[in-house]
């Protein structure tokens, strides 16, 4: 009994090196390359007329933490939590009660939520600058209400990156919640009111846990962004509120040491993927899919 | 009935008439918040005064203002061209992916790889292809935006093409091939047009975001050639102007069509598929 | 005898530890309706779809017309299959569905369209050229299925449960529309089905499967009179088993005096239940006559006859069930009664 030749195999293997081959070519060459090769400079320096100079060492390790990089680094994932805590704490309930609104309702004010999403986030971050600023409209305002005897600063700070974080990231963190109650079987609040639980209990003994995987995907979804973002930081804190993006951009454009932005890059990716790792054990936990 | 569709259909079922009571105020603040902002700059983008704060009266001198601004008009004839040559090499490149990956090779690193622009921070990716085309000797210009923002696209056109294609019934394929359809002939004249939506789809959203895409161009773009976004930051970082305040509003316009008419044909392809 | 159309010889499939068959023969003759009949996981769907192309055997050869048909890439096949969920191309039209294969093979558009239109009026779906897959209901669908299988002239036509997505009216319907187009189109069908009835009723023989291998290949009658093993004797049919030893009398029952009467070699008594013939009480046990003595537990009318089932006193049957016995229209029995169950030892088969 002769083995049959696997003339059906050989043209399977043709096919598939004909569709991956491409695709697959090309993000090894920009996408793994690339980021491969940045990240493998933060063990050389930089070279004297710029340039890298390949000797092997970790100093800029030990620079990344030196107390004035240190400091900024602390203060990005402060910034970046307190937008996402904030982004939270008003996507949740928004996400919610659009979930209970009527079907009409819904699809148009998700369709609202969306397109400052689709603005260009420049222009977002501008309308800020326009806001905020001394002689805007907001302080106009507040003055006029007698609520400050005299215009605020609000641009330049720390709390304006916040805002311009939560403001341009705040569809992101709507959008994932939404999806997850949306997803939610209507019987299940009704079981639970059935076996004696109040409307809170319910709240917080079933809908909570079970939103709980779009919950992380939208602190995800703001959260990684808001750390690596320089231009909100710049338009809207000015020189004095720095977060590690800019130092990134700073080091790779303006002081032109590669080696030290991307050692703050890999710290920055460190972080991120630490808080993946977290993520997943978390919602493996929360795993249930309550549409049996 | 099969348990899935019983359980949707119980989710569908209106729940008795609670109101959204207090959810008002969250829902209607954040619409609020979301919305005065822009609703300001577009506002002011009227102005008759020359401030960009301070509105005095309503006109329209703005808008001839920044329709002559050859700057602009080249940035966006910039953006446009890389965004184009991005959607293109991305959906090829994606489409076929897509299929290889759903088809003939199921790997999770092969996934990784496929879906890690997605994943990884733009300012990585950013500083990445700086490094990549400048020791490699390639000039900084057009192409290599466009070059970095397939790369980038290629991976929503693979998540996009990639969700339709696994919904699709692989036994067509194969009645293809019983038919006498090589593998070639199946995709072309079998799944391509099967998955043609999702590739659509896929195609705009790459040009889409290649359109609005700022921190990538603005590290992997040479000095002469900036796109709609970068001469937007530039012209941004040294104040608030009212031609600004109009091409705001030109963009949120854009943006409104866009969304308006995506959800419009999304339901639509919604009532053709049942 | 002229040579088979189709020879399978020593097929195995194995995926990792599954196997999933187990060295299979078979032949199929030219013209013939044949079918793969076995349970869920016997590896029937499994030899067909490598007999189409889709799967590859780890070891074995077919043959079609005397070629090697594994060598062959499931395109270049001579072999059409019938999809147990169609797979009709919904951007197509039925036409343009059913031209698919000719376009493939080269045909010219003139030749397409005389055959397309031939096998439309051959199957009965005149005047739904133009339709597509979406406005046809399901027997139509069906039909397009086959007609777009047969327009290609295969050698071997295959087809993955044909009936099994079809309402109970419309299969009994579609049973004989099947055996009438094999005959009209002269083509051999192979059917792979795990319904009995079925296979029984529409195929010229059978291959009867289970944990991949062949069974017994017979034709429906001869399945039924006399099936090869125990598993055969309880697929095909109702049937009645009890376990011992075979003796020349008989089966032998472990801690029993006396014997059942039966003839054939193997531990298994396999009587079905329209030869099992119901008697008054009061005569022997097993020792003396070979009748067994028990009870009726409940009787079912079904139109043309009544199954009995009756619990017989210390004789179990294998599968612990009670004894079935069938009897052409009404029964004087009923629940309750005391009665007595015997058969000739020529309906007693003895089986493996």
């Amino acid at each position: 009994m002769s083995r049959a030749p696997a003339t059906g195999a050989r043209s399977r293997r043709a096919a598939g090196a004909f569709f991956l081959g491409p695709g697959l070519i090309f993000t090894i060459v920009f996408v793994v390359v690339p980021v491969l090769l940045v990240l493998s400079y933060t063990v050389f320096d930089r070279g004297r007329f710029g340039g890298i100079q390949y000797t092997f060492n970790l100093d800029n390790f030990s620079r990344a933490f030196e107390p004035t990089f240190r400091k900024v680094l602390v203060s990005s994932l402060g910034i970046a939590a307190a937008a996402t805590v904030i982004a939270l704490a008003i996507g949740y309930p928004v996400a919610y009660a659009i979930a209970k609104l009527p079907e009409r309702w819904r699809s148009l004010v998700l369709v609202l939520v969306v397109i400052p999403f689709w603005t260009n986030f420049l222009i977002r971050t501008y309308a800020w600058m326009v806001l905020l600023n001394t002689q805007g409209v907001l302080n106009d305002v507040l003055v006029k209400l007698g609520l400050v005897d005299e215009r605020l600063d609000l641009l330049y700070t720390k709390g304006a990156v916040i805002v311009g974080l939560v403001y341009v990231y705040l569809p992101l963190m709507i959008l994932p919640i939404y999806a997850s109650v949306a997803r939610l079987d209507n019987e299940l609040p009704e079981a639970s009111a059935d076996l004696g639980a109040s409307k809170f209990t319910t709240f917080r003994r079933v809908t909570l846990p079970l939103s709980l995987p779009g919950v992380i995907t939208g602190c995800i979804f703001v959260f990684v962004p808001s750390l690596g973002n320089f231009v909100v930081p710049e338009l809207l804190g000015g020189g004095k509120t720095v977060m590690v993006g800019n130092l990134v951009r700073d080091q790779f454009l303006k002081a032109r040491d590669w080696p030290f932005g991307a050692t703050l890059a890999l710290i920055m990716v460190v972080l991120l993927v630490a808080l993946f790792v977290i993520q997943s054990l978390v919602s493996r936990r929360y795993a249930v899919d309550s549409r049996r | 009935m099969s348990a899935a569709k019983t359980a949707s259909r119980a989710a569908r079922r209106p729940a008795k008439r609670q109101g959204l009571g207090l959810l008002w105020i969250p829902l209607i603040g954040c619409l609020l918040f979301l919305y005065i902002p822009i609703a300001t700059v577009v506002v002011l983008s009227f102005n008759s005064g020359r401030s960009a704060l301070n509105l005095k009266g309503f006109s329209l001198r703005w808008y001839p203002e920044l329709f002559s601004d050859a700057d602009l008009g080249h940035a966006l004839v910039n953006t446009l061209l890389v965004a184009t040559g991005a959607m293109v090499f991305s959906t090829v490149l994606g489409t076929m992916l897509a299929v290889g990956l759903v088809r003939y090779r199921r790997s999770t690193a092969l996934d990784t790889m496929a879906m890690a622009p997605a994943i990884l921070p733009d300012l990585v990716l950013a500083i990445g292809l700086l490094s990549f085309f400048t020791w490699v000797g390639f000039t900084l210009g057009l192409t290599t935006v466009m070059i970095a923002h397939a790369a980038f696209g290629t991976a929503f056109v693979v998540a996009v093409v990639r969700a339709r294609l696994v919904q699709l019934d692989g036994s067509l394929e194969e009645a293809s091939q019983d038919l006498g359809a090589g593998w070639f002939t199946t995709f072309w004249r079998v799944t391509l047009p099967s998955i043609a939506p999702a590739v659509l789809a896929g195609a705009l959203l790459s040009f889409t975001l290649s359109l609005d895409e700022f921190v990538i161009a603005f590290f992997t773009n040479g000095p002469n050639s900036p796109t709609l976004p970068i001469e937007i930051y530039s012209r941004v970082r040294f104040g608030i102007t009212p031609e600004i305040n109009a091409l705001a509003t030109i963009l949120l316009l854009v943006s409104i069509i866009a969304v308006v008419a995506g959800a419009l044909a999304l339901r639509r392809t919604d009532k053709t598929d049942d | 005898m002229t040579e088979a159309l189709l020879q399978v010889r020593g097929v195995r499939a194995e995926y990792g530890d599954v196997k999933a068959l187990r060295g299979v023969d078979l032949d199929v003759a030219d013209n013939e309706f044949f079918a793969l009949l076995g349970p869920s996981g016997c590896g029937k769907s499994t030899l067909l779809r490598s007999l189409a192309g889709f799967e590859d055997p780890s070891d074995g050869t077919v043959t079609l017309v005397g070629e090697d048909l594994l060598a062959q890439p499931a395109h270049r096949r001579p072999v059409n299959m019938m999809f147990q969920s169609y797979a009709l191309f919904p951007h197509l039209s039925v036409e343009k569905n059913i031209g698919y294969g000719p376009a493939r093979a080269g045909l010219s558009k003139k030749e397409t369209a005389e055959r397309v239109a031939e096998v439309i009026s051959t199957v009965g779906l005149d005047g739904l050229a133009r339709r597509r897959p979406s406005q046809l209901s399901g027997g139509q669908r069906q039909r397009v299925a086959l007609a777009r299988a047969v327009v290609n002239r295969p050698r071997l036509l295959l087809l993955d449960e044909p009936l099994s997505a079809l309402d109970r009216n419309v299969r009994a319907q579609m049973q004989l529309e099947l055996k009438r187009l094999q005959h009209e189109v002269g083509i051999a069908f192979l059917v792979v089905t795990h319904d009995q009835e079925e296979a029984l009723s529409m195929a010229d023989r059978v291959a009867v499967m289970n944990e991949g291998l062949v069974q017994q290949i017979a034709t429906p009658q001869e399945l039924y009179r006399n099936p090869v093993n125990r598993f055969v004797a309880e697929f095909i049919g109702r049937s009645n088993v009890f376990e011992g030893t075979a003796s020349p009398d008989g089966l032998v029952l472990p801690g029993h005096a006396g014997v059942l009467p039966g003839n054939g070699e193997g531990g298994y008594l396999v009587v079905r239940p329209e030869d099992v013939v119901l008697g008054e009480p009061g005569t022997d046990r097993l020792a003396k006559a070979p009748t067994l003595a028990g009870r009726v537990l409940e009787t079912q009318f079904s139109g043309g006859s009544t199954a009995i089932a009756v619990a017989i006193d210390g004789v179990p049957t294998a599968s612990g069930q009670p004894v079935l016995v069938t009897q052409q229209g009404f029964t004087t029995v009923r629940r309750g009664d005391d009665v007595t169950v015997s058969w000739t030892a020529d309906n007693g088969r003895i089986v493996a």
